[in-house]
């Protein structure tokens, strides 16, 4: 999503009114249930969403210059620095250590990458297709991508080819290295 | 259940679980040792192993087995002498080139300052403009010049402060060897001036 991403393709910035503000909060937190508890950690009340609408209908929502959220469709989609600060509220699959280095390069995760012994997926019936899903890695404690799937958790194991997540967000991307001023 | 602060590389700006895929792993440790020792113990272990190849027993611990590891490994290290190669070129490329410090008389006790050749020092030219605006309380902007390539334009007759600065900030990179033109139109045309006719 943000493989060719610049700060040219930024159109607006505007601060995000504070009724607003609330609704995109509990947004989150109908989406990522778990959040409720730290939402207000993770956005204090007094603070400030700025959006950024940019090319190809992307919006980015920022707190102090960090980018925190986007969206480009109807869902909010956590950027990494945000998943790093609260990993627990998001569904999870884990790569082995052999794709960690694909889904550095922004390619789409392959089923088996999910499902050898050092992956994981989550027990039946775990996720559905279409779900937001942070990637960890065997091994790692932090996510390094965020992706949708392309097939039900279950799918994955059992069809266990082809493209299993579709890779939207990773370390090292464009909006990873994005600085708001 | 209350957040997490996760350390980010001041090197390669991963988590420094990952920095062993940033093909920036030497100096990535460097980073960490200096800034935050009790993770570079628990990445690397404490033993002060100063080979960076020698991938460490945290990351042994892998499923994918003897062979695959291996090649990753190779993979891992080819991506880092082509990250150093690369590194190698720019610094060269930096040390090469020069910068251009032009002094232009506006009129007869006007004078504009021009920087050129900045481009390729990862300098934000704009921000330096604003720099040198309050520094110096003048006029200052960023235009394109003859060859198409940004300079910075500062009103007013200061040559020496402005070679001064940007002396400081390409030491501050570690790029004192980097070379600075300076060319006075003033000089060529003062020395000559003084020709009884012209003044009254
Ligand atoms: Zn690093």
């Amino acid at each position: 999503m943000f493989k060719k991403f610049s700060k040219e393709d930024v159109h607006s910035r505007s601060k995000v009114k504070s009724s607003i503000q609330r609704t995109l909060k509990a947004k989150l937190v109908s989406q990522y249930p778990q959040l409720e508890s730290v939402i207000d950690e993770l956005i204090p009340k007094k603070s400030q969403i700025e959006l950024i609408k940019c090319e190809d209908k992307i919006q980015l929502y920022a707190v102090d210059g960090e980018i925190l959220f986007f969206q480009k469709f109807d869902e909010l989609i956590p950027s990494l620095r945000l998943v790093h600060k609260f990993p627990e509220a998001y569904p999870t699959v884990q790569v082995d250590r052999g794709a960690i280095k694909f889904v550095l390069s922004g390619a789409n995760i392959m089923c088996p990458g999910l499902t050898s012994p050092g992956a994981k997926l989550p027990v039946s019936p775990g996720f559905e297709k279409d779900s937001i899903v942070i990637i960890n890695a065997e091994n790692k404690e932090n996510a390094l991508a965020v992706g949708k799937l392309l097939m039900s958790t279950d799918e994955i194991s059992s069809i266990n080819k082809g493209h299993g997540v579709e890779l939207i967000h990773h370390l090292g991307d464009p909006l990873w290295n994005f600085s708001v001023e | 259940m209350s957040l997490r602060e996760v350390v980010y590389c001041g090197v390669c700006s991963y988590p420094p679980d990952y920095c062993e895929f940033s093909g920036k792993l030497k100096r990535c440790k460097v980073w960490l040792k200096e800034n935050h020792s009790e993770l570079y113990d628990k990445y690397y272990g404490s033993d002060d192993a100063e080979d960076v190849n020698a991938l460490t027993n945290k990351l042994a611990g892998s499923s994918i087995g003897e062979e695959r590891e291996g090649k990753l490994e190779k993979d891992l290290l080819k991506l880092q002498a082509k990250e150093e190669n690369r590194q190698q070129r720019e610094l060269q490329k930096k040390l090469s080139s020069k910068v251009i410090i032009k002094r232009e008389a506006r009129t007869k006790r006007k004078f504009i300052v021009a920087i050129s050749g900045l481009e390729v020092f990862e300098i934000d030219m704009k921000k330096l403009a604003k720099t040198f605006a309050s520094k110096f309380a003048t006029g200052c902007s960023v235009s394109k010049n003859a060859e198409k390539k940004e300079e910075i334009v500062i009103q007013g007759d200061v040559i020496d402060e402005v070679e001064a600065y940007i002396h400081s900030l390409l030491e501050e990179k570690g790029l004192k060897d980097v070379k600075l033109e300076i060319i006075d139109t003033k000089k060529k045309k003062k020395p000559t001036t003084t020709t009884p006719e012209n003044t009254k």
